[in-house]
């Protein structure tokens, strides 16, 4: 027999449970007394906490940032010291931004293995999600790119295993992706919104790194990072479009999802055209669902 | 149902087995489950934390008792793990900080009510309103750098209002102290209250002490900071008033009951079904370890352990918004200070002035981050809208 075992009507079923309390009208006489002792409490001091600033600007110290940029490694192989020491600054830059994107396709191969597996587990079938293979093919991808960049840094005369001040800012901005896809607890959909913040802070990466390879006379770089910036593009395509898609079947059930897909494949309707119209009809879905609520 | 410490024997050691799945549950929720039940868990995990603390200390001090602390440390481990596991992922690090400070508002309003003593009642009193603002500075910075509403974590249970500023409440070591119970005389009860708190309030402080340096924000970092330090105070005032003279026995004993009390009122309250569910294997888990204490007890001290036990568990400690209590407290104990061991409305030490002036010299961070800040529904930044006005006026 269990000890001191207590049955009250406290007791509810775990489907009980199951709802959002974190709103201010999810206990309306406790909100109530809450906000009435707000309002009638006068702040501890004056002022709008704008005070804060001068405190903050003190620990703004310039010799000391986050971290220090990647320098040469100097070998037989590189072109001449005092070739590289006049481009030192330059090649830094390159440096820490090849790290950076580095680091990020790294991650992004492990976040789509980590998304694969979720999605190999996942309980109930995605209708227009993607597809196991179609995540393994960018995942591929990404392992392409990392081990471009792997090569690329070498032969500039960089270290390949640095962690650059870029790629320690890229991993703690994507930190939150991480979280989201690792969680067991996200749907699909959400994961896929993670994603897309990877794929557009991604897109952008390539695009500025591209630039600053033809700009500093890296003709092969250049052109190796316009395939896999185009390749990212792809990414962020499929991406956006399975995200779009699936919340509106969400919101409006697959057949007039369907409905809404074939409304808008005009020849005239590009791809943007269709997402923009698509979020347009969830907004008006929802305020419809609201109203029948009422 | 109330419960005989003696009679019940709940599991024994032997049996009490774990594996990696069953420590590692599926979290709890953190949109969907009731805010006590998060308190029950930080709580919990501060108590289970105390328990091992303490076990290593002793076997510190007591060649003696070495393997039997080892074996229900062993457990008391994994039992913790268990228990703070449940907190989600997605719970950030400021938004635990709430919940702990949570904890310490509606747990010490309990105990408070509850305790005999008055002198110690008197105590926690103190501390409450310590702990009260922390809530209300940590939901100022919640609200001016992460731009988030505490009240998502708090679920209007409590208060966010400011209680003793933070800053006055640096004190020089000297009036941190207190007078403790008398161990031949205390009731039960205050025992099982003064492990309670002390336990709650080391691991808040430990719990800052790890996550303050992660914040980016150097106000953010200066408020853990200082905070911090008030946890280092608050957890020297609740272990000075705990009779030094137990024995290492006695204590290791009210350690366990402590524990047994506890997992006996989160039984009580607990909402969700999977947590109920721990809350019941645990106080058997717990049973089990009083019972092997008392064998070692009655084998080493030769005298009877239930002179030092209630003969059945007090009431529980009451998982329930206590807005009346708190608010009556601040109404009239809010300029409280210390002096030496006692509290009163009488001025601070000069020595406590001194070292507040010094600690203080450049700045507050606790005062900076909360200037004019006024708890609103969605944070500052949100305007009034009609359901929140008509909201209001409901007791207005």
């Amino acid at each position: 027999m269990k000890t001191g075992q207590v049955r009250d009507k406290r007791e509810k079923s775990e489907a009980q449970l199951f709802f959002n309390r974190t709103g201010i009208m999810t206990n309306p006489n406790m909100s109530a007394e809450l906000i009435r002792g707000a309002k009638k409490t006068i702040p501890s001091s004056s002022g709008s906490g704008k005070e804060a600033t001068a405190s903050r600007a003190e620990y703004s110290i310039k010799e000391l940032p986050i971290g220090s940029s990647p320098i040469i490694v100097i070998n037989g192989e590189n072109a001449s010291q005092d070739e590289l020491s006049a481009n030192a600054d330059r090649i830094s830059v390159l440096l820490d931004k090849l790290g950076e994107r580095l680091a990020f396709e790294r991650q992004g191969t492990r976040l789509y293995e980590a998304f694969l597996q979720k999605l190999e587990t996942a309980p109930a079938e995605h209708v227009n999600g993607p597809s196991s293979e179609d995540l393994r093919h960018i995942c591929n991808e990404e392992l392409e790119h990392f081990k471009l960049l792997q090569k690329a840094i070498t032969e500039i005369g960089g270290d390949a295993t640095i962690q650059t001040p870029s790629a320690d800012i890229a991993g703690v901005l994507s930190h939150g992706v991480l979280q989201i896809v690792s969680d067991p607890r996200t749907t699909i959909p959400q994961t896929l919104q993670a994603m897309l913040t990877a794929e557009l802070t991604d897109n952008d990466g390539w695009q500025m790194l591209k630039e600053l390879a033809g700009k500093l006379e890296y003709s092969d770089l250049e052109k190796e990072c316009e395939k896999a910036f185009q390749e990212e593009q792809e990414h962020l395509e499929k991406v956006r479009q399975w995200l779009s898609e699936m919340t509106l079947t969400e919101a409006v059930g697959e057949k007039d999802s369907l409905r809404s897909e074939s409304e808008d494949s005009g020849p005239e309707n590009g791809g943007r055209e269709t997402h923009k119209h698509k979020r347009s009809h969830i907004s008006h879905s929802s305020k419809g669902k609201k109203r029948r609520k009422k | 149902m109330s419960l005989d410490l003696i009679k019940e024997k709940g599991i024994p050691l032997e049996k009490q087995k774990f594996d990696w799945h069953d420590i590692v549950r599926v979290p709890t929720s953190k949109l969907d489950d009731d805010a006590f039940t998060r308190v029950r868990i930080i709580l919990m995990n501060g108590i289970e934390s105390e328990a091992v603390r303490f076990q290593h200390a002793c076997a510190r001090m007591n060649k003696e008792f070495q393997l039997a602390l080892a074996k229900v440390r062993r457990i008391e481990q994994h039992q913790q793990t268990t228990v703070n596991w449940l907190l989600p992922a997605d719970l950030s690090p400021l938004e635990t900080t709430i919940g702990f400070e949570q904890v310490a508002i509606e747990v010490t309003a309990s105990v408070a009510i509850h305790e005999p003593n008055e002198y110690l009642a008197q105590v926690y009193r103190f501390g409450l309103l310590e702990d009260f603002d922390h809530l209300y500075r940590f939901s100022a910075l919640m609200d001016r750098v992460m731009g988030a509403d505490s009240n998502n974590i708090l679920q209007s249970y409590s208060d966010i209002l400011p209680g003793r500023p933070t800053a006055l409440e640096h004190r020089a070591p000297e009036d941190d102290l207190r007078e403790c119970y008398d161990r031949t005389k205390a009731n039960p009860i205050s025992k099982l209250n003064a492990v309670t708190i002390m336990g709650g309030e080391h691991q808040t402080h430990d719990y800052y002490m790890t996550i303050g340096p992660m914040f980016s924000d150097p106000i953010a970092r200066q408020l853990y900071a200082e905070i911090a330090s008030i946890e280092e105070q608050h957890v020297t005032q609740y272990e000075s008033i705990i009779d030094p003279d137990e024995t290492w026995l006695e204590k290791w004993l009210m350690h366990e009951a402590t524990e047994v009390y506890n997992y006996y009122s989160c039984l009580t309250y607990e909402t969700n079904p999977r947590v109920k569910e721990i809350w019941q294997r645990f106080l058997d888990f717990e049973l089990g370890h009083l019972h092997h204490v008392l064998e070692i007890f009655r084998r080493f001290e030769k005298r009877d352990p239930a002179e030092l036990l209630p003969e059945s568990l007090p009431d529980p400690i009451e998982y329930k918004s206590h807005r009346d209590f708190v608010r009556k407290v601040l109404s009239e104990e809010v300029d409280f200070r210390a002096q030496g061991k006692k509290i009163s409305n009488r001025d601070e030490t000069s020595v406590s002035r001194r070292y507040r002036e010094q600690m203080n010299s450049k700045g507050s961070p606790s005062e900076s981050i909360a200037h004019g800040f006024r708890w609103r529904p969605g944070t500052e930044l949100a305007e009034e809208t009609p359901d929140i006005r008509k909201l209001a006026k409901r007791v207005a």
